[in-house]
């Protein structure tokens, strides 16, 4: 009985990783192939069918790796200002004592339940229209710039550690500034990972925020330039959807590749404690 | 050594004696350690200016009829009072779109909360391949909406895989351009892409079932249904909680998916969104004032639904 138990279950968890995974073959697959095959047949790659020209097709019309630089210094500006302040915040919240800091935790726990579609148009209007800084990387980044999720797991990373730690150096006359620099952050390290692979997908995947303040073809991120292929002239191309996914792959790649490599330092503990502080 | 003030502090619960000799008469303003309010300075600035401000603005908006004009031009932006709300609420589109929304969140929250539990209950369960399966089933949540988009498109398309394999049971028109399908065809979409999250979420809840539970169950005799049903689910009932308010404020951001995969809301505003709409009154027709209005509304909406899911899916968390 057990052991027909323990078969069903695999046979479920097996169809919902095919679920979640065919897809991204499909997507390998489709961006290879000359001309797109959607028969079930086409599904495995058909060594006479196959050609890197969508990879070129798509370069031709989206400088994708211009998409990846810009990508890039998004992200990397935004996991910048996160685990900079975020490193900050999180530890006086979870180990200073001021006046405040009860008030600052419910607003980290708050701005994660606020909805951007409130925040679109008047953002829009300050950030591109008053301080004239669309299609610039630090209007991209602004609205991004620190990662509430990421400052709630600093703050848990830190509560977690023994008080001593701090108290000591305390005891040894090192004031609250010298307790960061020399304690807090060499101890660090293990919730960094953590911190930045929260923070990437953000960014990277954000499309509503760039594609509104960023109309310059030369500053878009990836995601951007790759939905208005999509929605522009896809129709226009000998092989759309080998083109599409050919950007598709490029987009999803660095992305899929990281959460493989560090998957441990994603695990359900740090996402929990990260949204529910 | 320093003088060690006089202090009549009320709360003093451990007054470490190190601490005690940096006491000053800000201590009771700032608290103890005052530097913790510089350290997190520039985070509150950043919500300040990122978050509290428009939130105010987007709501002064929606009563003014504001318009673009260039930066530092002294322009009149009238109060309006309700106009911009009476305009939104007689549009049939944006009415569309709240009605598509609705339908969209009727099918995405209940089959996330139940799907997201089912893996996650079964993958708390197994040893062998769970690395596989857990990395496996939160791929696509940290891949870009935008990349998968276009293996959806691929799929659903007329002539696609799924209607290949599907053949004389495939809908006409297809999926993404079939007015009855567009909208559901989103909401699975979204539900694909977002299960991993919630599949994390219900894990870490699962982690923290007490196994007494379980052994209390077992020796009751319940069979396995039973004890998911009786056991597993009312233990991580705060946990579904969370799930059904996220997923119903991610539902409600719906903008991506709309725009690229039934082509803008596409067939005739059968799947345009609340937000889609937004961006097609505020930004590309230059009225942000009717635009912060169906915000308003939608937020309101909102915490409407998430108030009666809290007070029907219960939880005290």
């Amino acid at each position: 009985m057990s052991r027909r138990a323990s078969v069903l279950r695999y046979v479920v968890l097996g169809i919902g990783a095919l679920a979640f995974l065919f897809p991204f073959y499909y997507m390998v697959v489709g961006s290879l192939q000359e001309s797109p095959d959607p028969t079930p047949a086409g599904a495995f790659p058909d060594p006479s069918n196959l050609t890197l020209d969508n990879y070129a097709a798509i370069d031709d019309r989206i400088d994708l790796l211009q998409g990846l630089v810009n990508s890039g210094i998004f992200t990397g500006g935004v996991i910048l200002g996160t685990v900079v302040f975020g490193v900050l915040a999180g530890y006086a919240l979870a180990v200073l004592q001021w006046r405040g800091r009860g008030a600052t935790f419910a607003l980290a726990l708050l701005v994660q339940v606020v909805p951007f579609q409130l925040l679109m148009i008047p953002l829009y209007v300050l950030i591109a229209r008053d301080y004239g800084l669309a299609d610039s990387y630090l209007g991209m980044i602004l609205p991004f710039a620190i990662n509430s999720t990421a400052v709630i797991v600093f703050r848990q990373y830190f509560l977690q550690l023994p008080r001593e730690l701090f108290d000591a150096a305390a005891v040894d006359g090192a004031g609250d500034l010298r307790t960061l620099w020399s304690v807090a952050l060499p101890l660090v390290r293990p919730v960094l990972l953590t911190v930045v692979l929260i923070t990437f997908i953000g960014p990277w995947n954000e499309f509503l925020w760039p594609f509104l303040i960023t109309k310059e073809q030369s500053m878009q991120p990836l995601a951007v330039s790759l939905a208005n292929y999509i929605s522009n002239i896809a129709a226009s191309a000998a092989n759309p959807f080998g083109a599409v996914l050919a950007g598709a792959v490029v987009l999803a790649a660095p992305a899929v590749v990281l959460f493989i490599v560090f998957q441990r330092y994603f695990t359900s503990t740090n996402i929990d404690s990260g949204v529910k502080g | 050594m320093t003088v060690v003030h006089a202090e009549p502090r009320a709360g003093g619960a451990d007054p470490s004696p190190a601490r005690r000799r940096r006491s000053s008469r800000w201590t009771g303003l700032l608290g103890r350690n005052p530097a913790g309010l510089l350290f997190s300075a520039p985070y509150l600035a950043f919500v300040l200016v990122v978050f509290a401000f428009p939130l105010g603005f987007a709501v002064w908006i929606s009563f003014h009829d504001y318009f673009f004009a260039a930066p530092g031009a002294d322009v009149d932006r009238p109060f309006v009072g309700l106009d911009n709300y009476t305009a939104v609420l007689s549009d049939p589109d944006v009415r569309r779109s709240f009605v598509n929304i609705g339908i969209f969140l009727i099918i995405n929250v209940p089959l996330t909360v139940v799907l997201s539990l089912v893996l996650a209950a079964l993958l708390n369960q197994v040893v062998r391949g769970r690395v596989f399966l857990r990395v496996s089933f939160y791929v696509p949540y940290v891949t870009a909406s935008v990349a998968v988009v276009g293996v959806w498109l691929f799929l659903f398309s007329g002539d696609g895989l799924v209607n290949e394999v599907l053949g004389p049971l495939a809908p006409d028109p297809p999926w993404l351009i079939n007015s009855f399908w567009a909208m559901p065809s989103i909401a699975f979409f979204v539900t694909w892409k977002q299960l991993g999250f919630y599949i994390l979420l219900y894990l870490a809840a699962l982690q923290n079932v007490p196994r007494e539970l379980y052994e209390a169950a077992a020796t009751d005799g319940a069979g396995r249904l039973r004890t998911f049903w009786s056991v597993t689910v009312p233990a991580v009932r705060p946990a579904t909680v969370l799930v059904v308010l996220l997923s119903t404020i991610i539902g409600a951001n719906l903008f991506t998916e709309p725009y690229l995969l039934t082509g803008g809301g596409g067939p005739n505003g059968a799947s345009a969104s609340p937000v889609l709409i937004m961006y097609q009154r505020g930004i590309e027709q230059g009225t942000p004032g009717v635009a912060a209005a169906i915000g308003v509304i939608l937020v309101v909406l909102v915490l409407l639904v998430a108030w009666l899911q809290r007070r029907f899916v219960g939880g005290e968390s």
